[in-house]
């Protein structure tokens, strides 16, 4: 028999669903997660998985810091390295004028109390990156940055949150949601789930969750595009990206090179497909061969469209529903919440079992998008 | 900067060049891209090069008769265009037809088609037995395109496992060429004639020529070669190349024996990847036992304007490709040009070409129903050869709620590789279906992801200039 009781409903096994579920089981509270298809199927399988606090808007950098320290030990909390490599990553200057802009950033973060971002040289590049074209000029760094597997990632996160005794329920899709005073009751066809709390997790689909939950939350919806390639010999540690380009260039463990940076494809949200538009795409293939010439030569063997929740200001949604009792909102990362899954769980840890949190998180209000106006 | 044209034709088979001759007639404009150099498609492979030669011979009578279809389709006004590989298939988001993207000569193109007919035919059911890749095992399939592109044939005695028409008609083929076989081992069940003896019956009826010949070629292989009936399992070994191979046949022990050259085949599916990247429905066949996509009776698929004909669609031959495709340009024409006028006659003899051709194959589709083990192999079976990722490691995946062969791509990397997953997607699916107690029509595939063919970052670049200097 599924239980249908706990503590905790979590909407979406997504990775940051994931990571919510595992911190309140340790925190010894039942928790269940309702995945409309299966762990990751969306934004969370389709990541690119960079591990990044370079270049992040200076708002979200109190929380990113500490979501990186959490990433070099990663294995503490779920048991599995996750494919995580420090390998640094690059902002790439390829003109004196992008060499302004990156040295603005870093004066940027510097007043703001953060010290991780450097600005290395031409010889420096080249030494991190071998490959990079002669023409670039020197980069933003970070040494602590990386990237992880994302599907290593998630099998890590599920077979945590199992063996701390949460509950997945794949295949099963909320529609419909009623409150009273012993707490939420959620339909899912002939099935009913009931907890006093309700966290929304579910990315591109969090803005119709919401307002089942009773609360209305404008959301864009993002499908950006990735390209990975067969395997070549390893030459490349760091991820790359580049000032004025859309561009995430990197090599993973395997040996593929896995290009992204948010070029958008097309996203059917009700339909839940996503379609890649080769023509945008070409883009981004172009970027990476005019830094990395020496890849032209190199087949892309696969390539997709994650779907994914995007805001107004590009921030995340994380915090408690100001009108519904006992709703916690997770999603909205906007093409760059991989980072940051490690973080949430402890945030929303604290908003849900101490009810406030020390952590950063009021550029995050959902509140702070204001109601969409009745169209 | 892409041209427009009435409709674009995908393949140069049978299916593809009939198509194109017969809607060529009512003036439409038409592209025809073709992976190969010449036109024939898999079954009539380089006929115009070998017309005259003494390969035709060894090929057969039915392959040489390809050239006079080739030789109509070479003089109809379709644009024909060799040599290009269609990566990517856009469609037309509900307005019909779609943008088809293909390389030639290392350049990536784009070209907008009204409709867009797929007649990329077929591939070979494949293999999944211990050692089934080591090098000297090969598909019959790859053996014989070496044999119709090249004339070239193994050198040394090769085993032959497996059953099928392709099996038969290659093992004629190979001994033809000079080529000696070690044994043929028969993966045909016991027990299968009797039950299908009325679609035995029907096929003779309807499919004589063909059904005669068939047995004919099975009765010369049994007397020349050592023959060895109702084969139940095999295993080839060597480290790093095949030097023996163990086969076990129904209810006997298993027996070793010295091989060089192993080809197998277990009969042939629809190649769905452009199908299932377009997101068309399909179905599954279970007198087929594969998926195939959801066709109308034009062979138009659940995407309006998309359509499908020859084996692509579900196998039936050469002949049959032939008649569909001529079924499909009829609805082409018909949506395309609703003044021209198609001859009601001659749809109706068409159709009844057809049925007879389909109502003789039901008999070829249960005989020759691949066994259960060849579908379900032991736990040290290679299943992703890309990733070399087991049966034993799918097996190992009994968490809750797996049932969805994309998740065992996620989380083992089967599919992930230079094939896409043509090679192990029913492997994954059947293994996740006995995992899950289902069944593999239920399961389904892997998505198909775009694109179809490996193109270079360097080729892709390209498509990006070329828009911004436009």
């Amino acid at each position: 028999m599924t239980r249908t009781e706990s503590d905790i409903l979590v909407i979406g096994g997504g990775l940051h669903g994931l990571s919510v579920a595992l911190q309140l089981l340790r925190a010894g509270r039942s928790v269940t997660i309702l995945e409309e298809s299966w762990v990751g199927r969306h934004a969370s399988g389709a990541s690119a998985a960079g591990v990044r606090t370079m270049f992040r808007p200076v708002s979200e950098l109190p929380v990113s810091v500490e979501a990186a320290g959490m990433w070099h030990r990663i294995e503490d909390l779920v048991g599995d390295t996750c494919g995580f490599h420090a390998n640094g990553q690059l902002r790439v200057a390829e003109r004196d004028t992008d060499l302004i802009s990156l040295e603005n950033r870093v004066r940027e973060t510097r007043s703001a109390g953060f010290k991780h971002e450097e600005m290395i040289d031409r010889q420096t590049l080249r030494r991190l990156a071998p490959a990079i074209a002669p023409h670039c000029v020197g980069a933003l760094y970070v040494c602590t940055d990386g990237a992880a597997d994302p599907h290593r990632t998630l099998r890590a996160f599920r077979v945590a949150v199992l063996a701390a005794g949460g509950l997945i329920c794949e295949g099963t899709s909320v529609t419909g949601a009623d409150h009273n005073d012993t707490g939420w009751k959620l339909l899912c066809g002939d099935r009913i789930f009931r907890a006093p709390v309700v966290v929304n997790a579910a990315g591109a689909w969090a803005g119709k969750i919401a307002a089942m939950l009773g609360d209305d939350i404008p959301l864009g919806v993002k499908a950006s595009m990735m390209m990975v390639t067969e395997r070549v010999a390893p030459f490349l540690d760091p991820v790359v990206s580049a000032v004025g380009r859309t561009l995430s260039f990197k090599q993973s463990e395997q040996g593929t090179l896995v290009i992204g940076g948010g070029l958008q494809g097309r996203a059917d949200v009700e339909a839940q497909r996503s379609f890649v538009d080769f023509e945008r795409l070409a883009r981004g293939a172009r970027a990476a061969t005019e830094l990395f010439p020496a890849v032209r030569n190199i087949r892309i063997v696969r390539t997709w469209a994650g779907i994914e929740a995007t805001t107004s200001d590009h921030q995340p949604v994380i915090g408690a529903s100001t009108r519904s009792p006992g709703v916690f909102h997770v999603f909205g990362f906007s093409g760059h919440g991989f980072q940051l899954v490690p973080v949430t769980g402890l945030i929303l840890r604290d908003l849900i079992i101490d009810t406030k949190t020390s952590r950063q998180i009021a550029s995050f209000a959902p509140d702070r998008l204001g109601v969409r106006s009745a169209a | 900067m892409s041209d427009h044209v009435d409709l674009i034709i995908i393949g140069a088979g049978p299916a593809g060049m009939s198509a194109a001759i017969a809607a060529s007639r009512q003036g439409l404009s038409i592209v025809v891209l073709d992976e190969q150099a010449r036109p024939g498609g898999q079954i009539w492979r380089n006929v115009e090069q070998r017309r005259d030669g003494a390969l035709s011979t060894v090929l057969g009578r039915d392959y040489a008769a390809g050239a006079e279809l080739v030789d109509r389709f070479r003089a109809c006004p379709a644009d024909y265009r060799a040599e290009a590989s269609v990566w990517h298939i856009d469609e037309g988001q509900g307005t019909g037809g779609g943008k088809v993207f293909y390389l030639k000569d290392h350049q990536a193109r784009v070209l907008e088609g009204r409709c867009i007919l797929l007649a990329t035919g077929a591939q070979e059911r494949p293999p999944a037995f211990p050692g089934w890749t080591l090098p000297g095992v090969m598909g019959i399939g790859a053996a014989q395109v070496t044999l119709k592109s090249g004339g070239q044939i193994p050198d040394g005695p090769v085993w032959i496992a497996g059953c099928g028409p392709l099996a038969y008609l290659y093992a004629m083929q190979l001994r033809r060429a000079g080529g000696t076989i070690a044994g043929f081992l028969d993966t045909t069940p016991p027990g299968r004639l009797l039950p299908n003896f009325f679609a035995f019956l029907q096929a003779m009826l309807f499919q004589p020529a063909p059904m005669l010949k068939g047995v004919a070629w099975q009765l010369a292989l049994r007397c020349t070669v050592p023959w060895v009936p109702h084969v139940a399992a095999l295993t080839a070994d060597g480290g790093d190349r095949l030097k023996t191979l163990t086969y076990t046949t129904t209810g006997g022990k298993p027996v070793t024996v010295e091989a060089a050259h192993l080809l197998v085949h277990e009969g042939i599916v629809p190649g769905t990847h452009p199908t299932l990247m377009l997101g068309c429905e399909q179905a599954w066949s279970d007198a087929q036992d594969c998926f195939a996509p959801k066709l109308d009776e034009w062979g138009e698929t659940s995407l309006p304007g998309i359509f499908v004909a020859g084996d692509a669609g579900g196998i039936a031959g050469a002949q049959a490709a032939r008649l569909r495709g001529e079924l499909a340009a009829v609805a082409i024409m018909r949506r395309l040009k609703p003044s021209a006028v198609a001859e009601r006659d001659a749809v109706k003899r068409l159709r009844s070409r057809l049925s007879r051709i389909i109502a003789g194959r039901a008999f070829l589709d249960r005989y020759f129903r691949p066994r259960e083990a060849a579908c379900l192999p032991p736990d040290d079976t290679v299943i992703c050869r890309c990733e070399g990722v087991t049966a034993a490691q799918i097996r190992a995946l009994t968490t809750n709620g797996l049932g969805d062969p994309n998740m065992v791509k996620a989380f083992t990397r089967a599919g992930m590789g230079p094939c896409q997953g043509r090679q192990c997607g029913y492997g994954v699916a059947r293994l996740t279906a006995e995992i899950t107690g289902t069944h593999a029509a239920t399961v389904g595939l892997y998505r198909a992801r775009p694109p179809l063919k490996p193109i270079t970052l360097g080729e892709l670049a390209v498509l990006d200039k070329q828009r911004t200097e436009a």
